[in-house]
């Protein structure tokens, strides 16, 4: 498995991984942008520009896209996250040159045509109801809001429907021109390939495209948080759930590793593939002994996301119907500060690492989400931050999980969401 | 060593029937260090009475609460400890489960896997607690719409036939279950016969025969009792249309169709292909062109047909505005109607005909990719060599054979059709 990284004359970073198990290539261009780049009144614009990314050009239009990836075989998709935007195709390996052609004709040449952008808009708020159907889509938002009120992590990726309905086709096509440019992204390729050949491609395809200026940031730190917010949401339902997040570090942080060990020992190990790998059961996690044995609560996970800039680890509490959910955030409150007092046993640190090794291990089954890593780890960090993140794991000591249990779960650096249902379906 | 750049055959696929039944299949792959386990026994909801509904979903969710070998938190710390997960779940006709572990640790799953499934020992206290969660699930689907129209669907589709039933049942039948219920399901369907497992990994194929016959080989149950019958399908006569309120939800779920083919059928293969073109192929075919990309009305509107062991559904489905859900069920009803009357053209059926081929490699590319389509094999007898004659198999469908069977199973003015949503 050779791994070669390149960068070509107008910027665009290149990372191909040949892997010979299965006769699929999987290839994906990540963009550096996401909705931490859109200012109040333009919410949900990474989005919805994504999903006009899959409206066509003038050498693909759009219902032939569609097809055409799957006549072969193939599978494609798009995501928007906080820091970024990306679009894969996983393809038999004989076929991966239409997703290489139309990933760079779509790097510059989008129609953003008038009626395409109206349809989408109604497409777009109706995704976002269907979230708002989702008791934790509404508790999640809120406590995101209340964690974030300067970043702009503060509002969720899909958007507020005030900006979704306000915005217009020049806002959309400014923001694609903006940040869709080569040296504003990051080229990945996986799989069953020959790495001189797929150079060769890469570079008469997207070789030719111009850079553009280097994209503006909204550079807004959050400040010190100065006291735990708490607030509630109320809406249909029969059942309570509690959110608490707390104000983590970024992927790059280098607490992220001891971080990642707390997690697996109090809340169960938290799977970072996208693709594959299947989840770990987290029945002798300290919290679901602590909370879920007991019948404190039904259900108790926690996790944080690898983020350029800090955002949260959340833990997310579903109630038992014969106990009051404060009873539950005591608990929780109670294993935090065990973890606090003293350092976990060198067992348990080295059971989390062999966990981690397992995720890893499901993880390379699939040539999707080994080319994942490829770009996302660039998102943030590095490849080798992923390459290197086992022995990372391995070098944690129980002292520095302790260290980070104070450091970073503080109850003044806090926000409690508390969703309470209500019969009559809320204020609607 | 297994070639994974070839389909999985006879050639590498390794089927074994033990002497007290229990069919093992595996293939290796050596490409990653990990390994899949997954199997079905037939103790499906099939068997729950209409006042206990649910008990063969209790037994499936408890068997790893606790053994005659180990309590609930020594299973799960041997599990946790190096990565593994294990889980059962139930369905109409069999319970399944499925398991993963790093192949140093198969050894150890098999050991926990047999456990489970020949001496649970189903302790009272455990049990509580997961009445209270499996109550605390029902809570939850009771306000979920797209299982909210699931639920009025199926009731409607399958009167008066044992799939009318959700299996996980409801809060009164879960309240209702004894500790001595779920002692006498287990003892009473849960044997070596039927049982079917497959193992795909980096493990030799001998190798995963051996595990299984060493922890299972000496399982007998001669109470195991047949599969029932299934009584045949009233055809609907004509629209039934049922509404389920769940006030304070931005968005309604719509599930419109009736009863499709069972997996043995020869029908399924053309009725799939015909589902690809109504609401799969590209972006989820004709309806998600009609519903999403022309109209703008909805963020998914697909059609899915499932078939097992008995005939599965066919139906669309989508999520809208209430204030859309009319407006979209005369949009898919038209739809249904095009599909039925007109057929489809020899061009779209060659595309989901190539995408059904294409996507082959895909779909077999991880271990739990593989071990289900041995499950396929062996549970629908299609034959080891299945993969290889799939090409022509797939390519041997006529339009008219599409026609036929649209005609056969799906009728615009013989549709339930269900909402959910505020």
């Amino acid at each position: 498995m050779t791994l070669t990284q390149i960068t070509l004359a107008n910027g665009l970073q290149i990372l191909l991984k040949e892997i010979h198990t299965a006769p699929l290539i999987s290839h994906w261009v990540w963009y550096r942008v996401g909705s931490k780049d859109e200012p109040t009144g333009k919410t949900g614009i990474s989005h919805w520009v994504e999903h006009l990314q899959f409206k066509g050009t003038a050498q693909f239009p759009a219902t032939m896209l569609d097809k055409a990836i799957a006549r072969e075989g193939g599978v494609w998709n798009a995501f928007t996250f906080l820091d970024w935007t990306t679009y894969y195709e996983t393809m038999p390996a004989a076929k991966i040159d239409l997703a290489l052609r139309l990933e760079a004709d779509r790097m510059i040449n989008s129609r953003f045509d008038p009626a395409e952008i109206e349809a989408e808009r109604t497409v777009i708020l109706s995704e976002r109801e269907g979230n708002e159907n989702e008791p934790l889509f509404r508790l999640g938002e809120a406590v995101q809001a209340a964690a974030f009120r300067v970043h702009p992590y503060h509002h969720e990726v899909i958007g507020d429907s005030a900006d979704l309905r306000a915005m217009t086709r020049d806002d959309l096509y400014q923001h694609y021109k903006t940040f869709y440019a080569p040296n504003n992204a990051v080229l990945a390729v996986a799989g069953d390939f020959e790495t001189g050949e797929m150079l060769k491609r890469i570079e008469e395809l997207f070789g030719e495209i111009p850079p553009a200026p280097a994209p503006p940031r909204l550079i807004r730190p959050e400040p010190e948080p100065e006291g735990e917010i708490r607030l509630s949401v109320e809406g249909p339902g029969e059942t309570v759930y509690l959110q608490a997040s707390y104000h983590a570090p970024a992927a790059w942080h280098p607490d992220f590793h001891a971080l990642a060990v707390l997690d697996s020992l109090l809340a169960g190990p938290s799977n970072l593939n996208m693709f594959g790998g299947g989840g770990i059961s987290n029945k002798t996690s300290r919290l679901y002994r602590a909370l879920v044995d007991t019948e404190l609560a039904v259900s108790v996970q926690g996790g944080s996301a690898a983020t350029i800039d800090p955002f949260l680890y959340t833990f997310t509490i579903t109630a038992h119907p014969k106990n009051h959910i404060e009873k539950a955030l005591k608990a929780l409150d109670s294993e935090i500060a065990r973890l606090q007092d003293e350092p976990p046993s060198t067992e348990e640190v080295a059971r989390a690492i062999k966990q981690a090794r397992a995720m890893f291990a499901y993880g390379a089954e699939n040539i999707t989400n080994q080319a994942f890593w490829l770009g996302y780890a660039e998102m943030f960090a590095h490849y080798d931050w992923f390459t290197s993140y086992l022995d990372k794991l391995a070098e944690v000591t129980p002292a520095d999980v302790q260290r980070v249990a104070q450091t970073w779960f503080r109850a003044k650096s806090r926000v409690i969401g508390t969703y309470l249902p209500v019969n009559d379906g809320g204020n609607e | 060593m297994t070639n994974f750049h070839s389909l999985p055959g006879p050639e590498d696929i390794s089927r074994a029937t033990l002497p007290n039944g229990i069919v093992v299949l595996s293939r290796s792959n050596f490409n990653s260090p990990s390994a899949v386990v997954s199997g079905y026994l037939n103790a499906g909801s099939i068997f729950d009475s209409d006042e206990k509904l649910g008990l063969s979903d209790f037994v499936a969710s408890a068997l790893m609460r606790g053994t005659e070998n180990r309590t609930f938190e020594e299973i799960y710390d041997r599990l946790e400890s190096v990565g593994a997960s294990l889980g059962f779940s139930a369905g109409t006709i069999t319970v399944g489960f499925s398991g993963r572990c790093l192949a140093e640790d198969l050894p150890l799953l098999f050991e926990l896997l047999s456990d489970a499934l020949r001496r649970p020992a189903f302790p009272k206290k455990e049990l509580e607690k997961l009445r209270a969660q499996l109550l605390t699930g029902l809570a939850i689907r009771a306000q979920d719409t797209a299982d909210q129209a699931s639920l009025a669907f199926d009731e409607i589709v399958y009167a008066g036939h044992p799939y009318r039933r959700p299996d996980d049942g409801y809060p009164e039948t879960v309240r209702a279950i004894t500790r001595r219920d779920i002692v006498a399901f287990h003892q009473k369907h849960f044997g070596p016969r039927g049982l079917t497992l497959s193992v795909v990994g980096a493990v030799e194929t001998e190798a995963a025969t051996s595990l299984v016959e060493q922890f299972m080989g000496d399982w007998e149950n001669p109470s195991q009792p047949e599969l029932p019958r299934l009584p045949d399908i009233r055809p609907l006569t004509g629209i039934q249309r049922k509404h389920i309120p769940l006030p304070g939800k931005a968005q309604t779920d719509i599930l419109m169709g009736a009863v499709g083919p069972s997996r043995t059928s020869p029908d399924y293969l053309p009725a799939s292909l015909g589902n690809s073109i109504l609401g799969q192929f590209g972006m989820m075919g004709r309806i998600g062109d009609v519903v999403r990309e022309q109209s703008g009305l909805a963020y998914y509107a697909y059609s899915s047909l499932s078939a097992g062991y008995g005939p599965g559904t066919w139906e669309v489905s989508a999520g809208v505005n209430p204030a859309n859900v009319e407006k979209a069920i005369e949009l898919i009803r038209a739809e249904l109607r095009h599909f039925v009357e007109q057929g489809v053209s020899a061009g779209e059926l060659a595309d989901s005909q190539d995408n059904f081929v294409g996507r082959l490699p895909l779909s077999l590319e991880s271990n739990g990719g593989v071990a289900s389509a041995l499950l396929n094999i062996e549970r629908y007898n299609l034959g080891l060599d299945y993969y290889h004659r799939y090409e022509s198999l797939t390519r041997a469908v006529t339009p008219e054979q599409v026609a036929e069977t649209a005609r056969k199973y799906l009728h615009p003015d013989r549709l339930a059709i269900v909402s959910s949503g505020g």
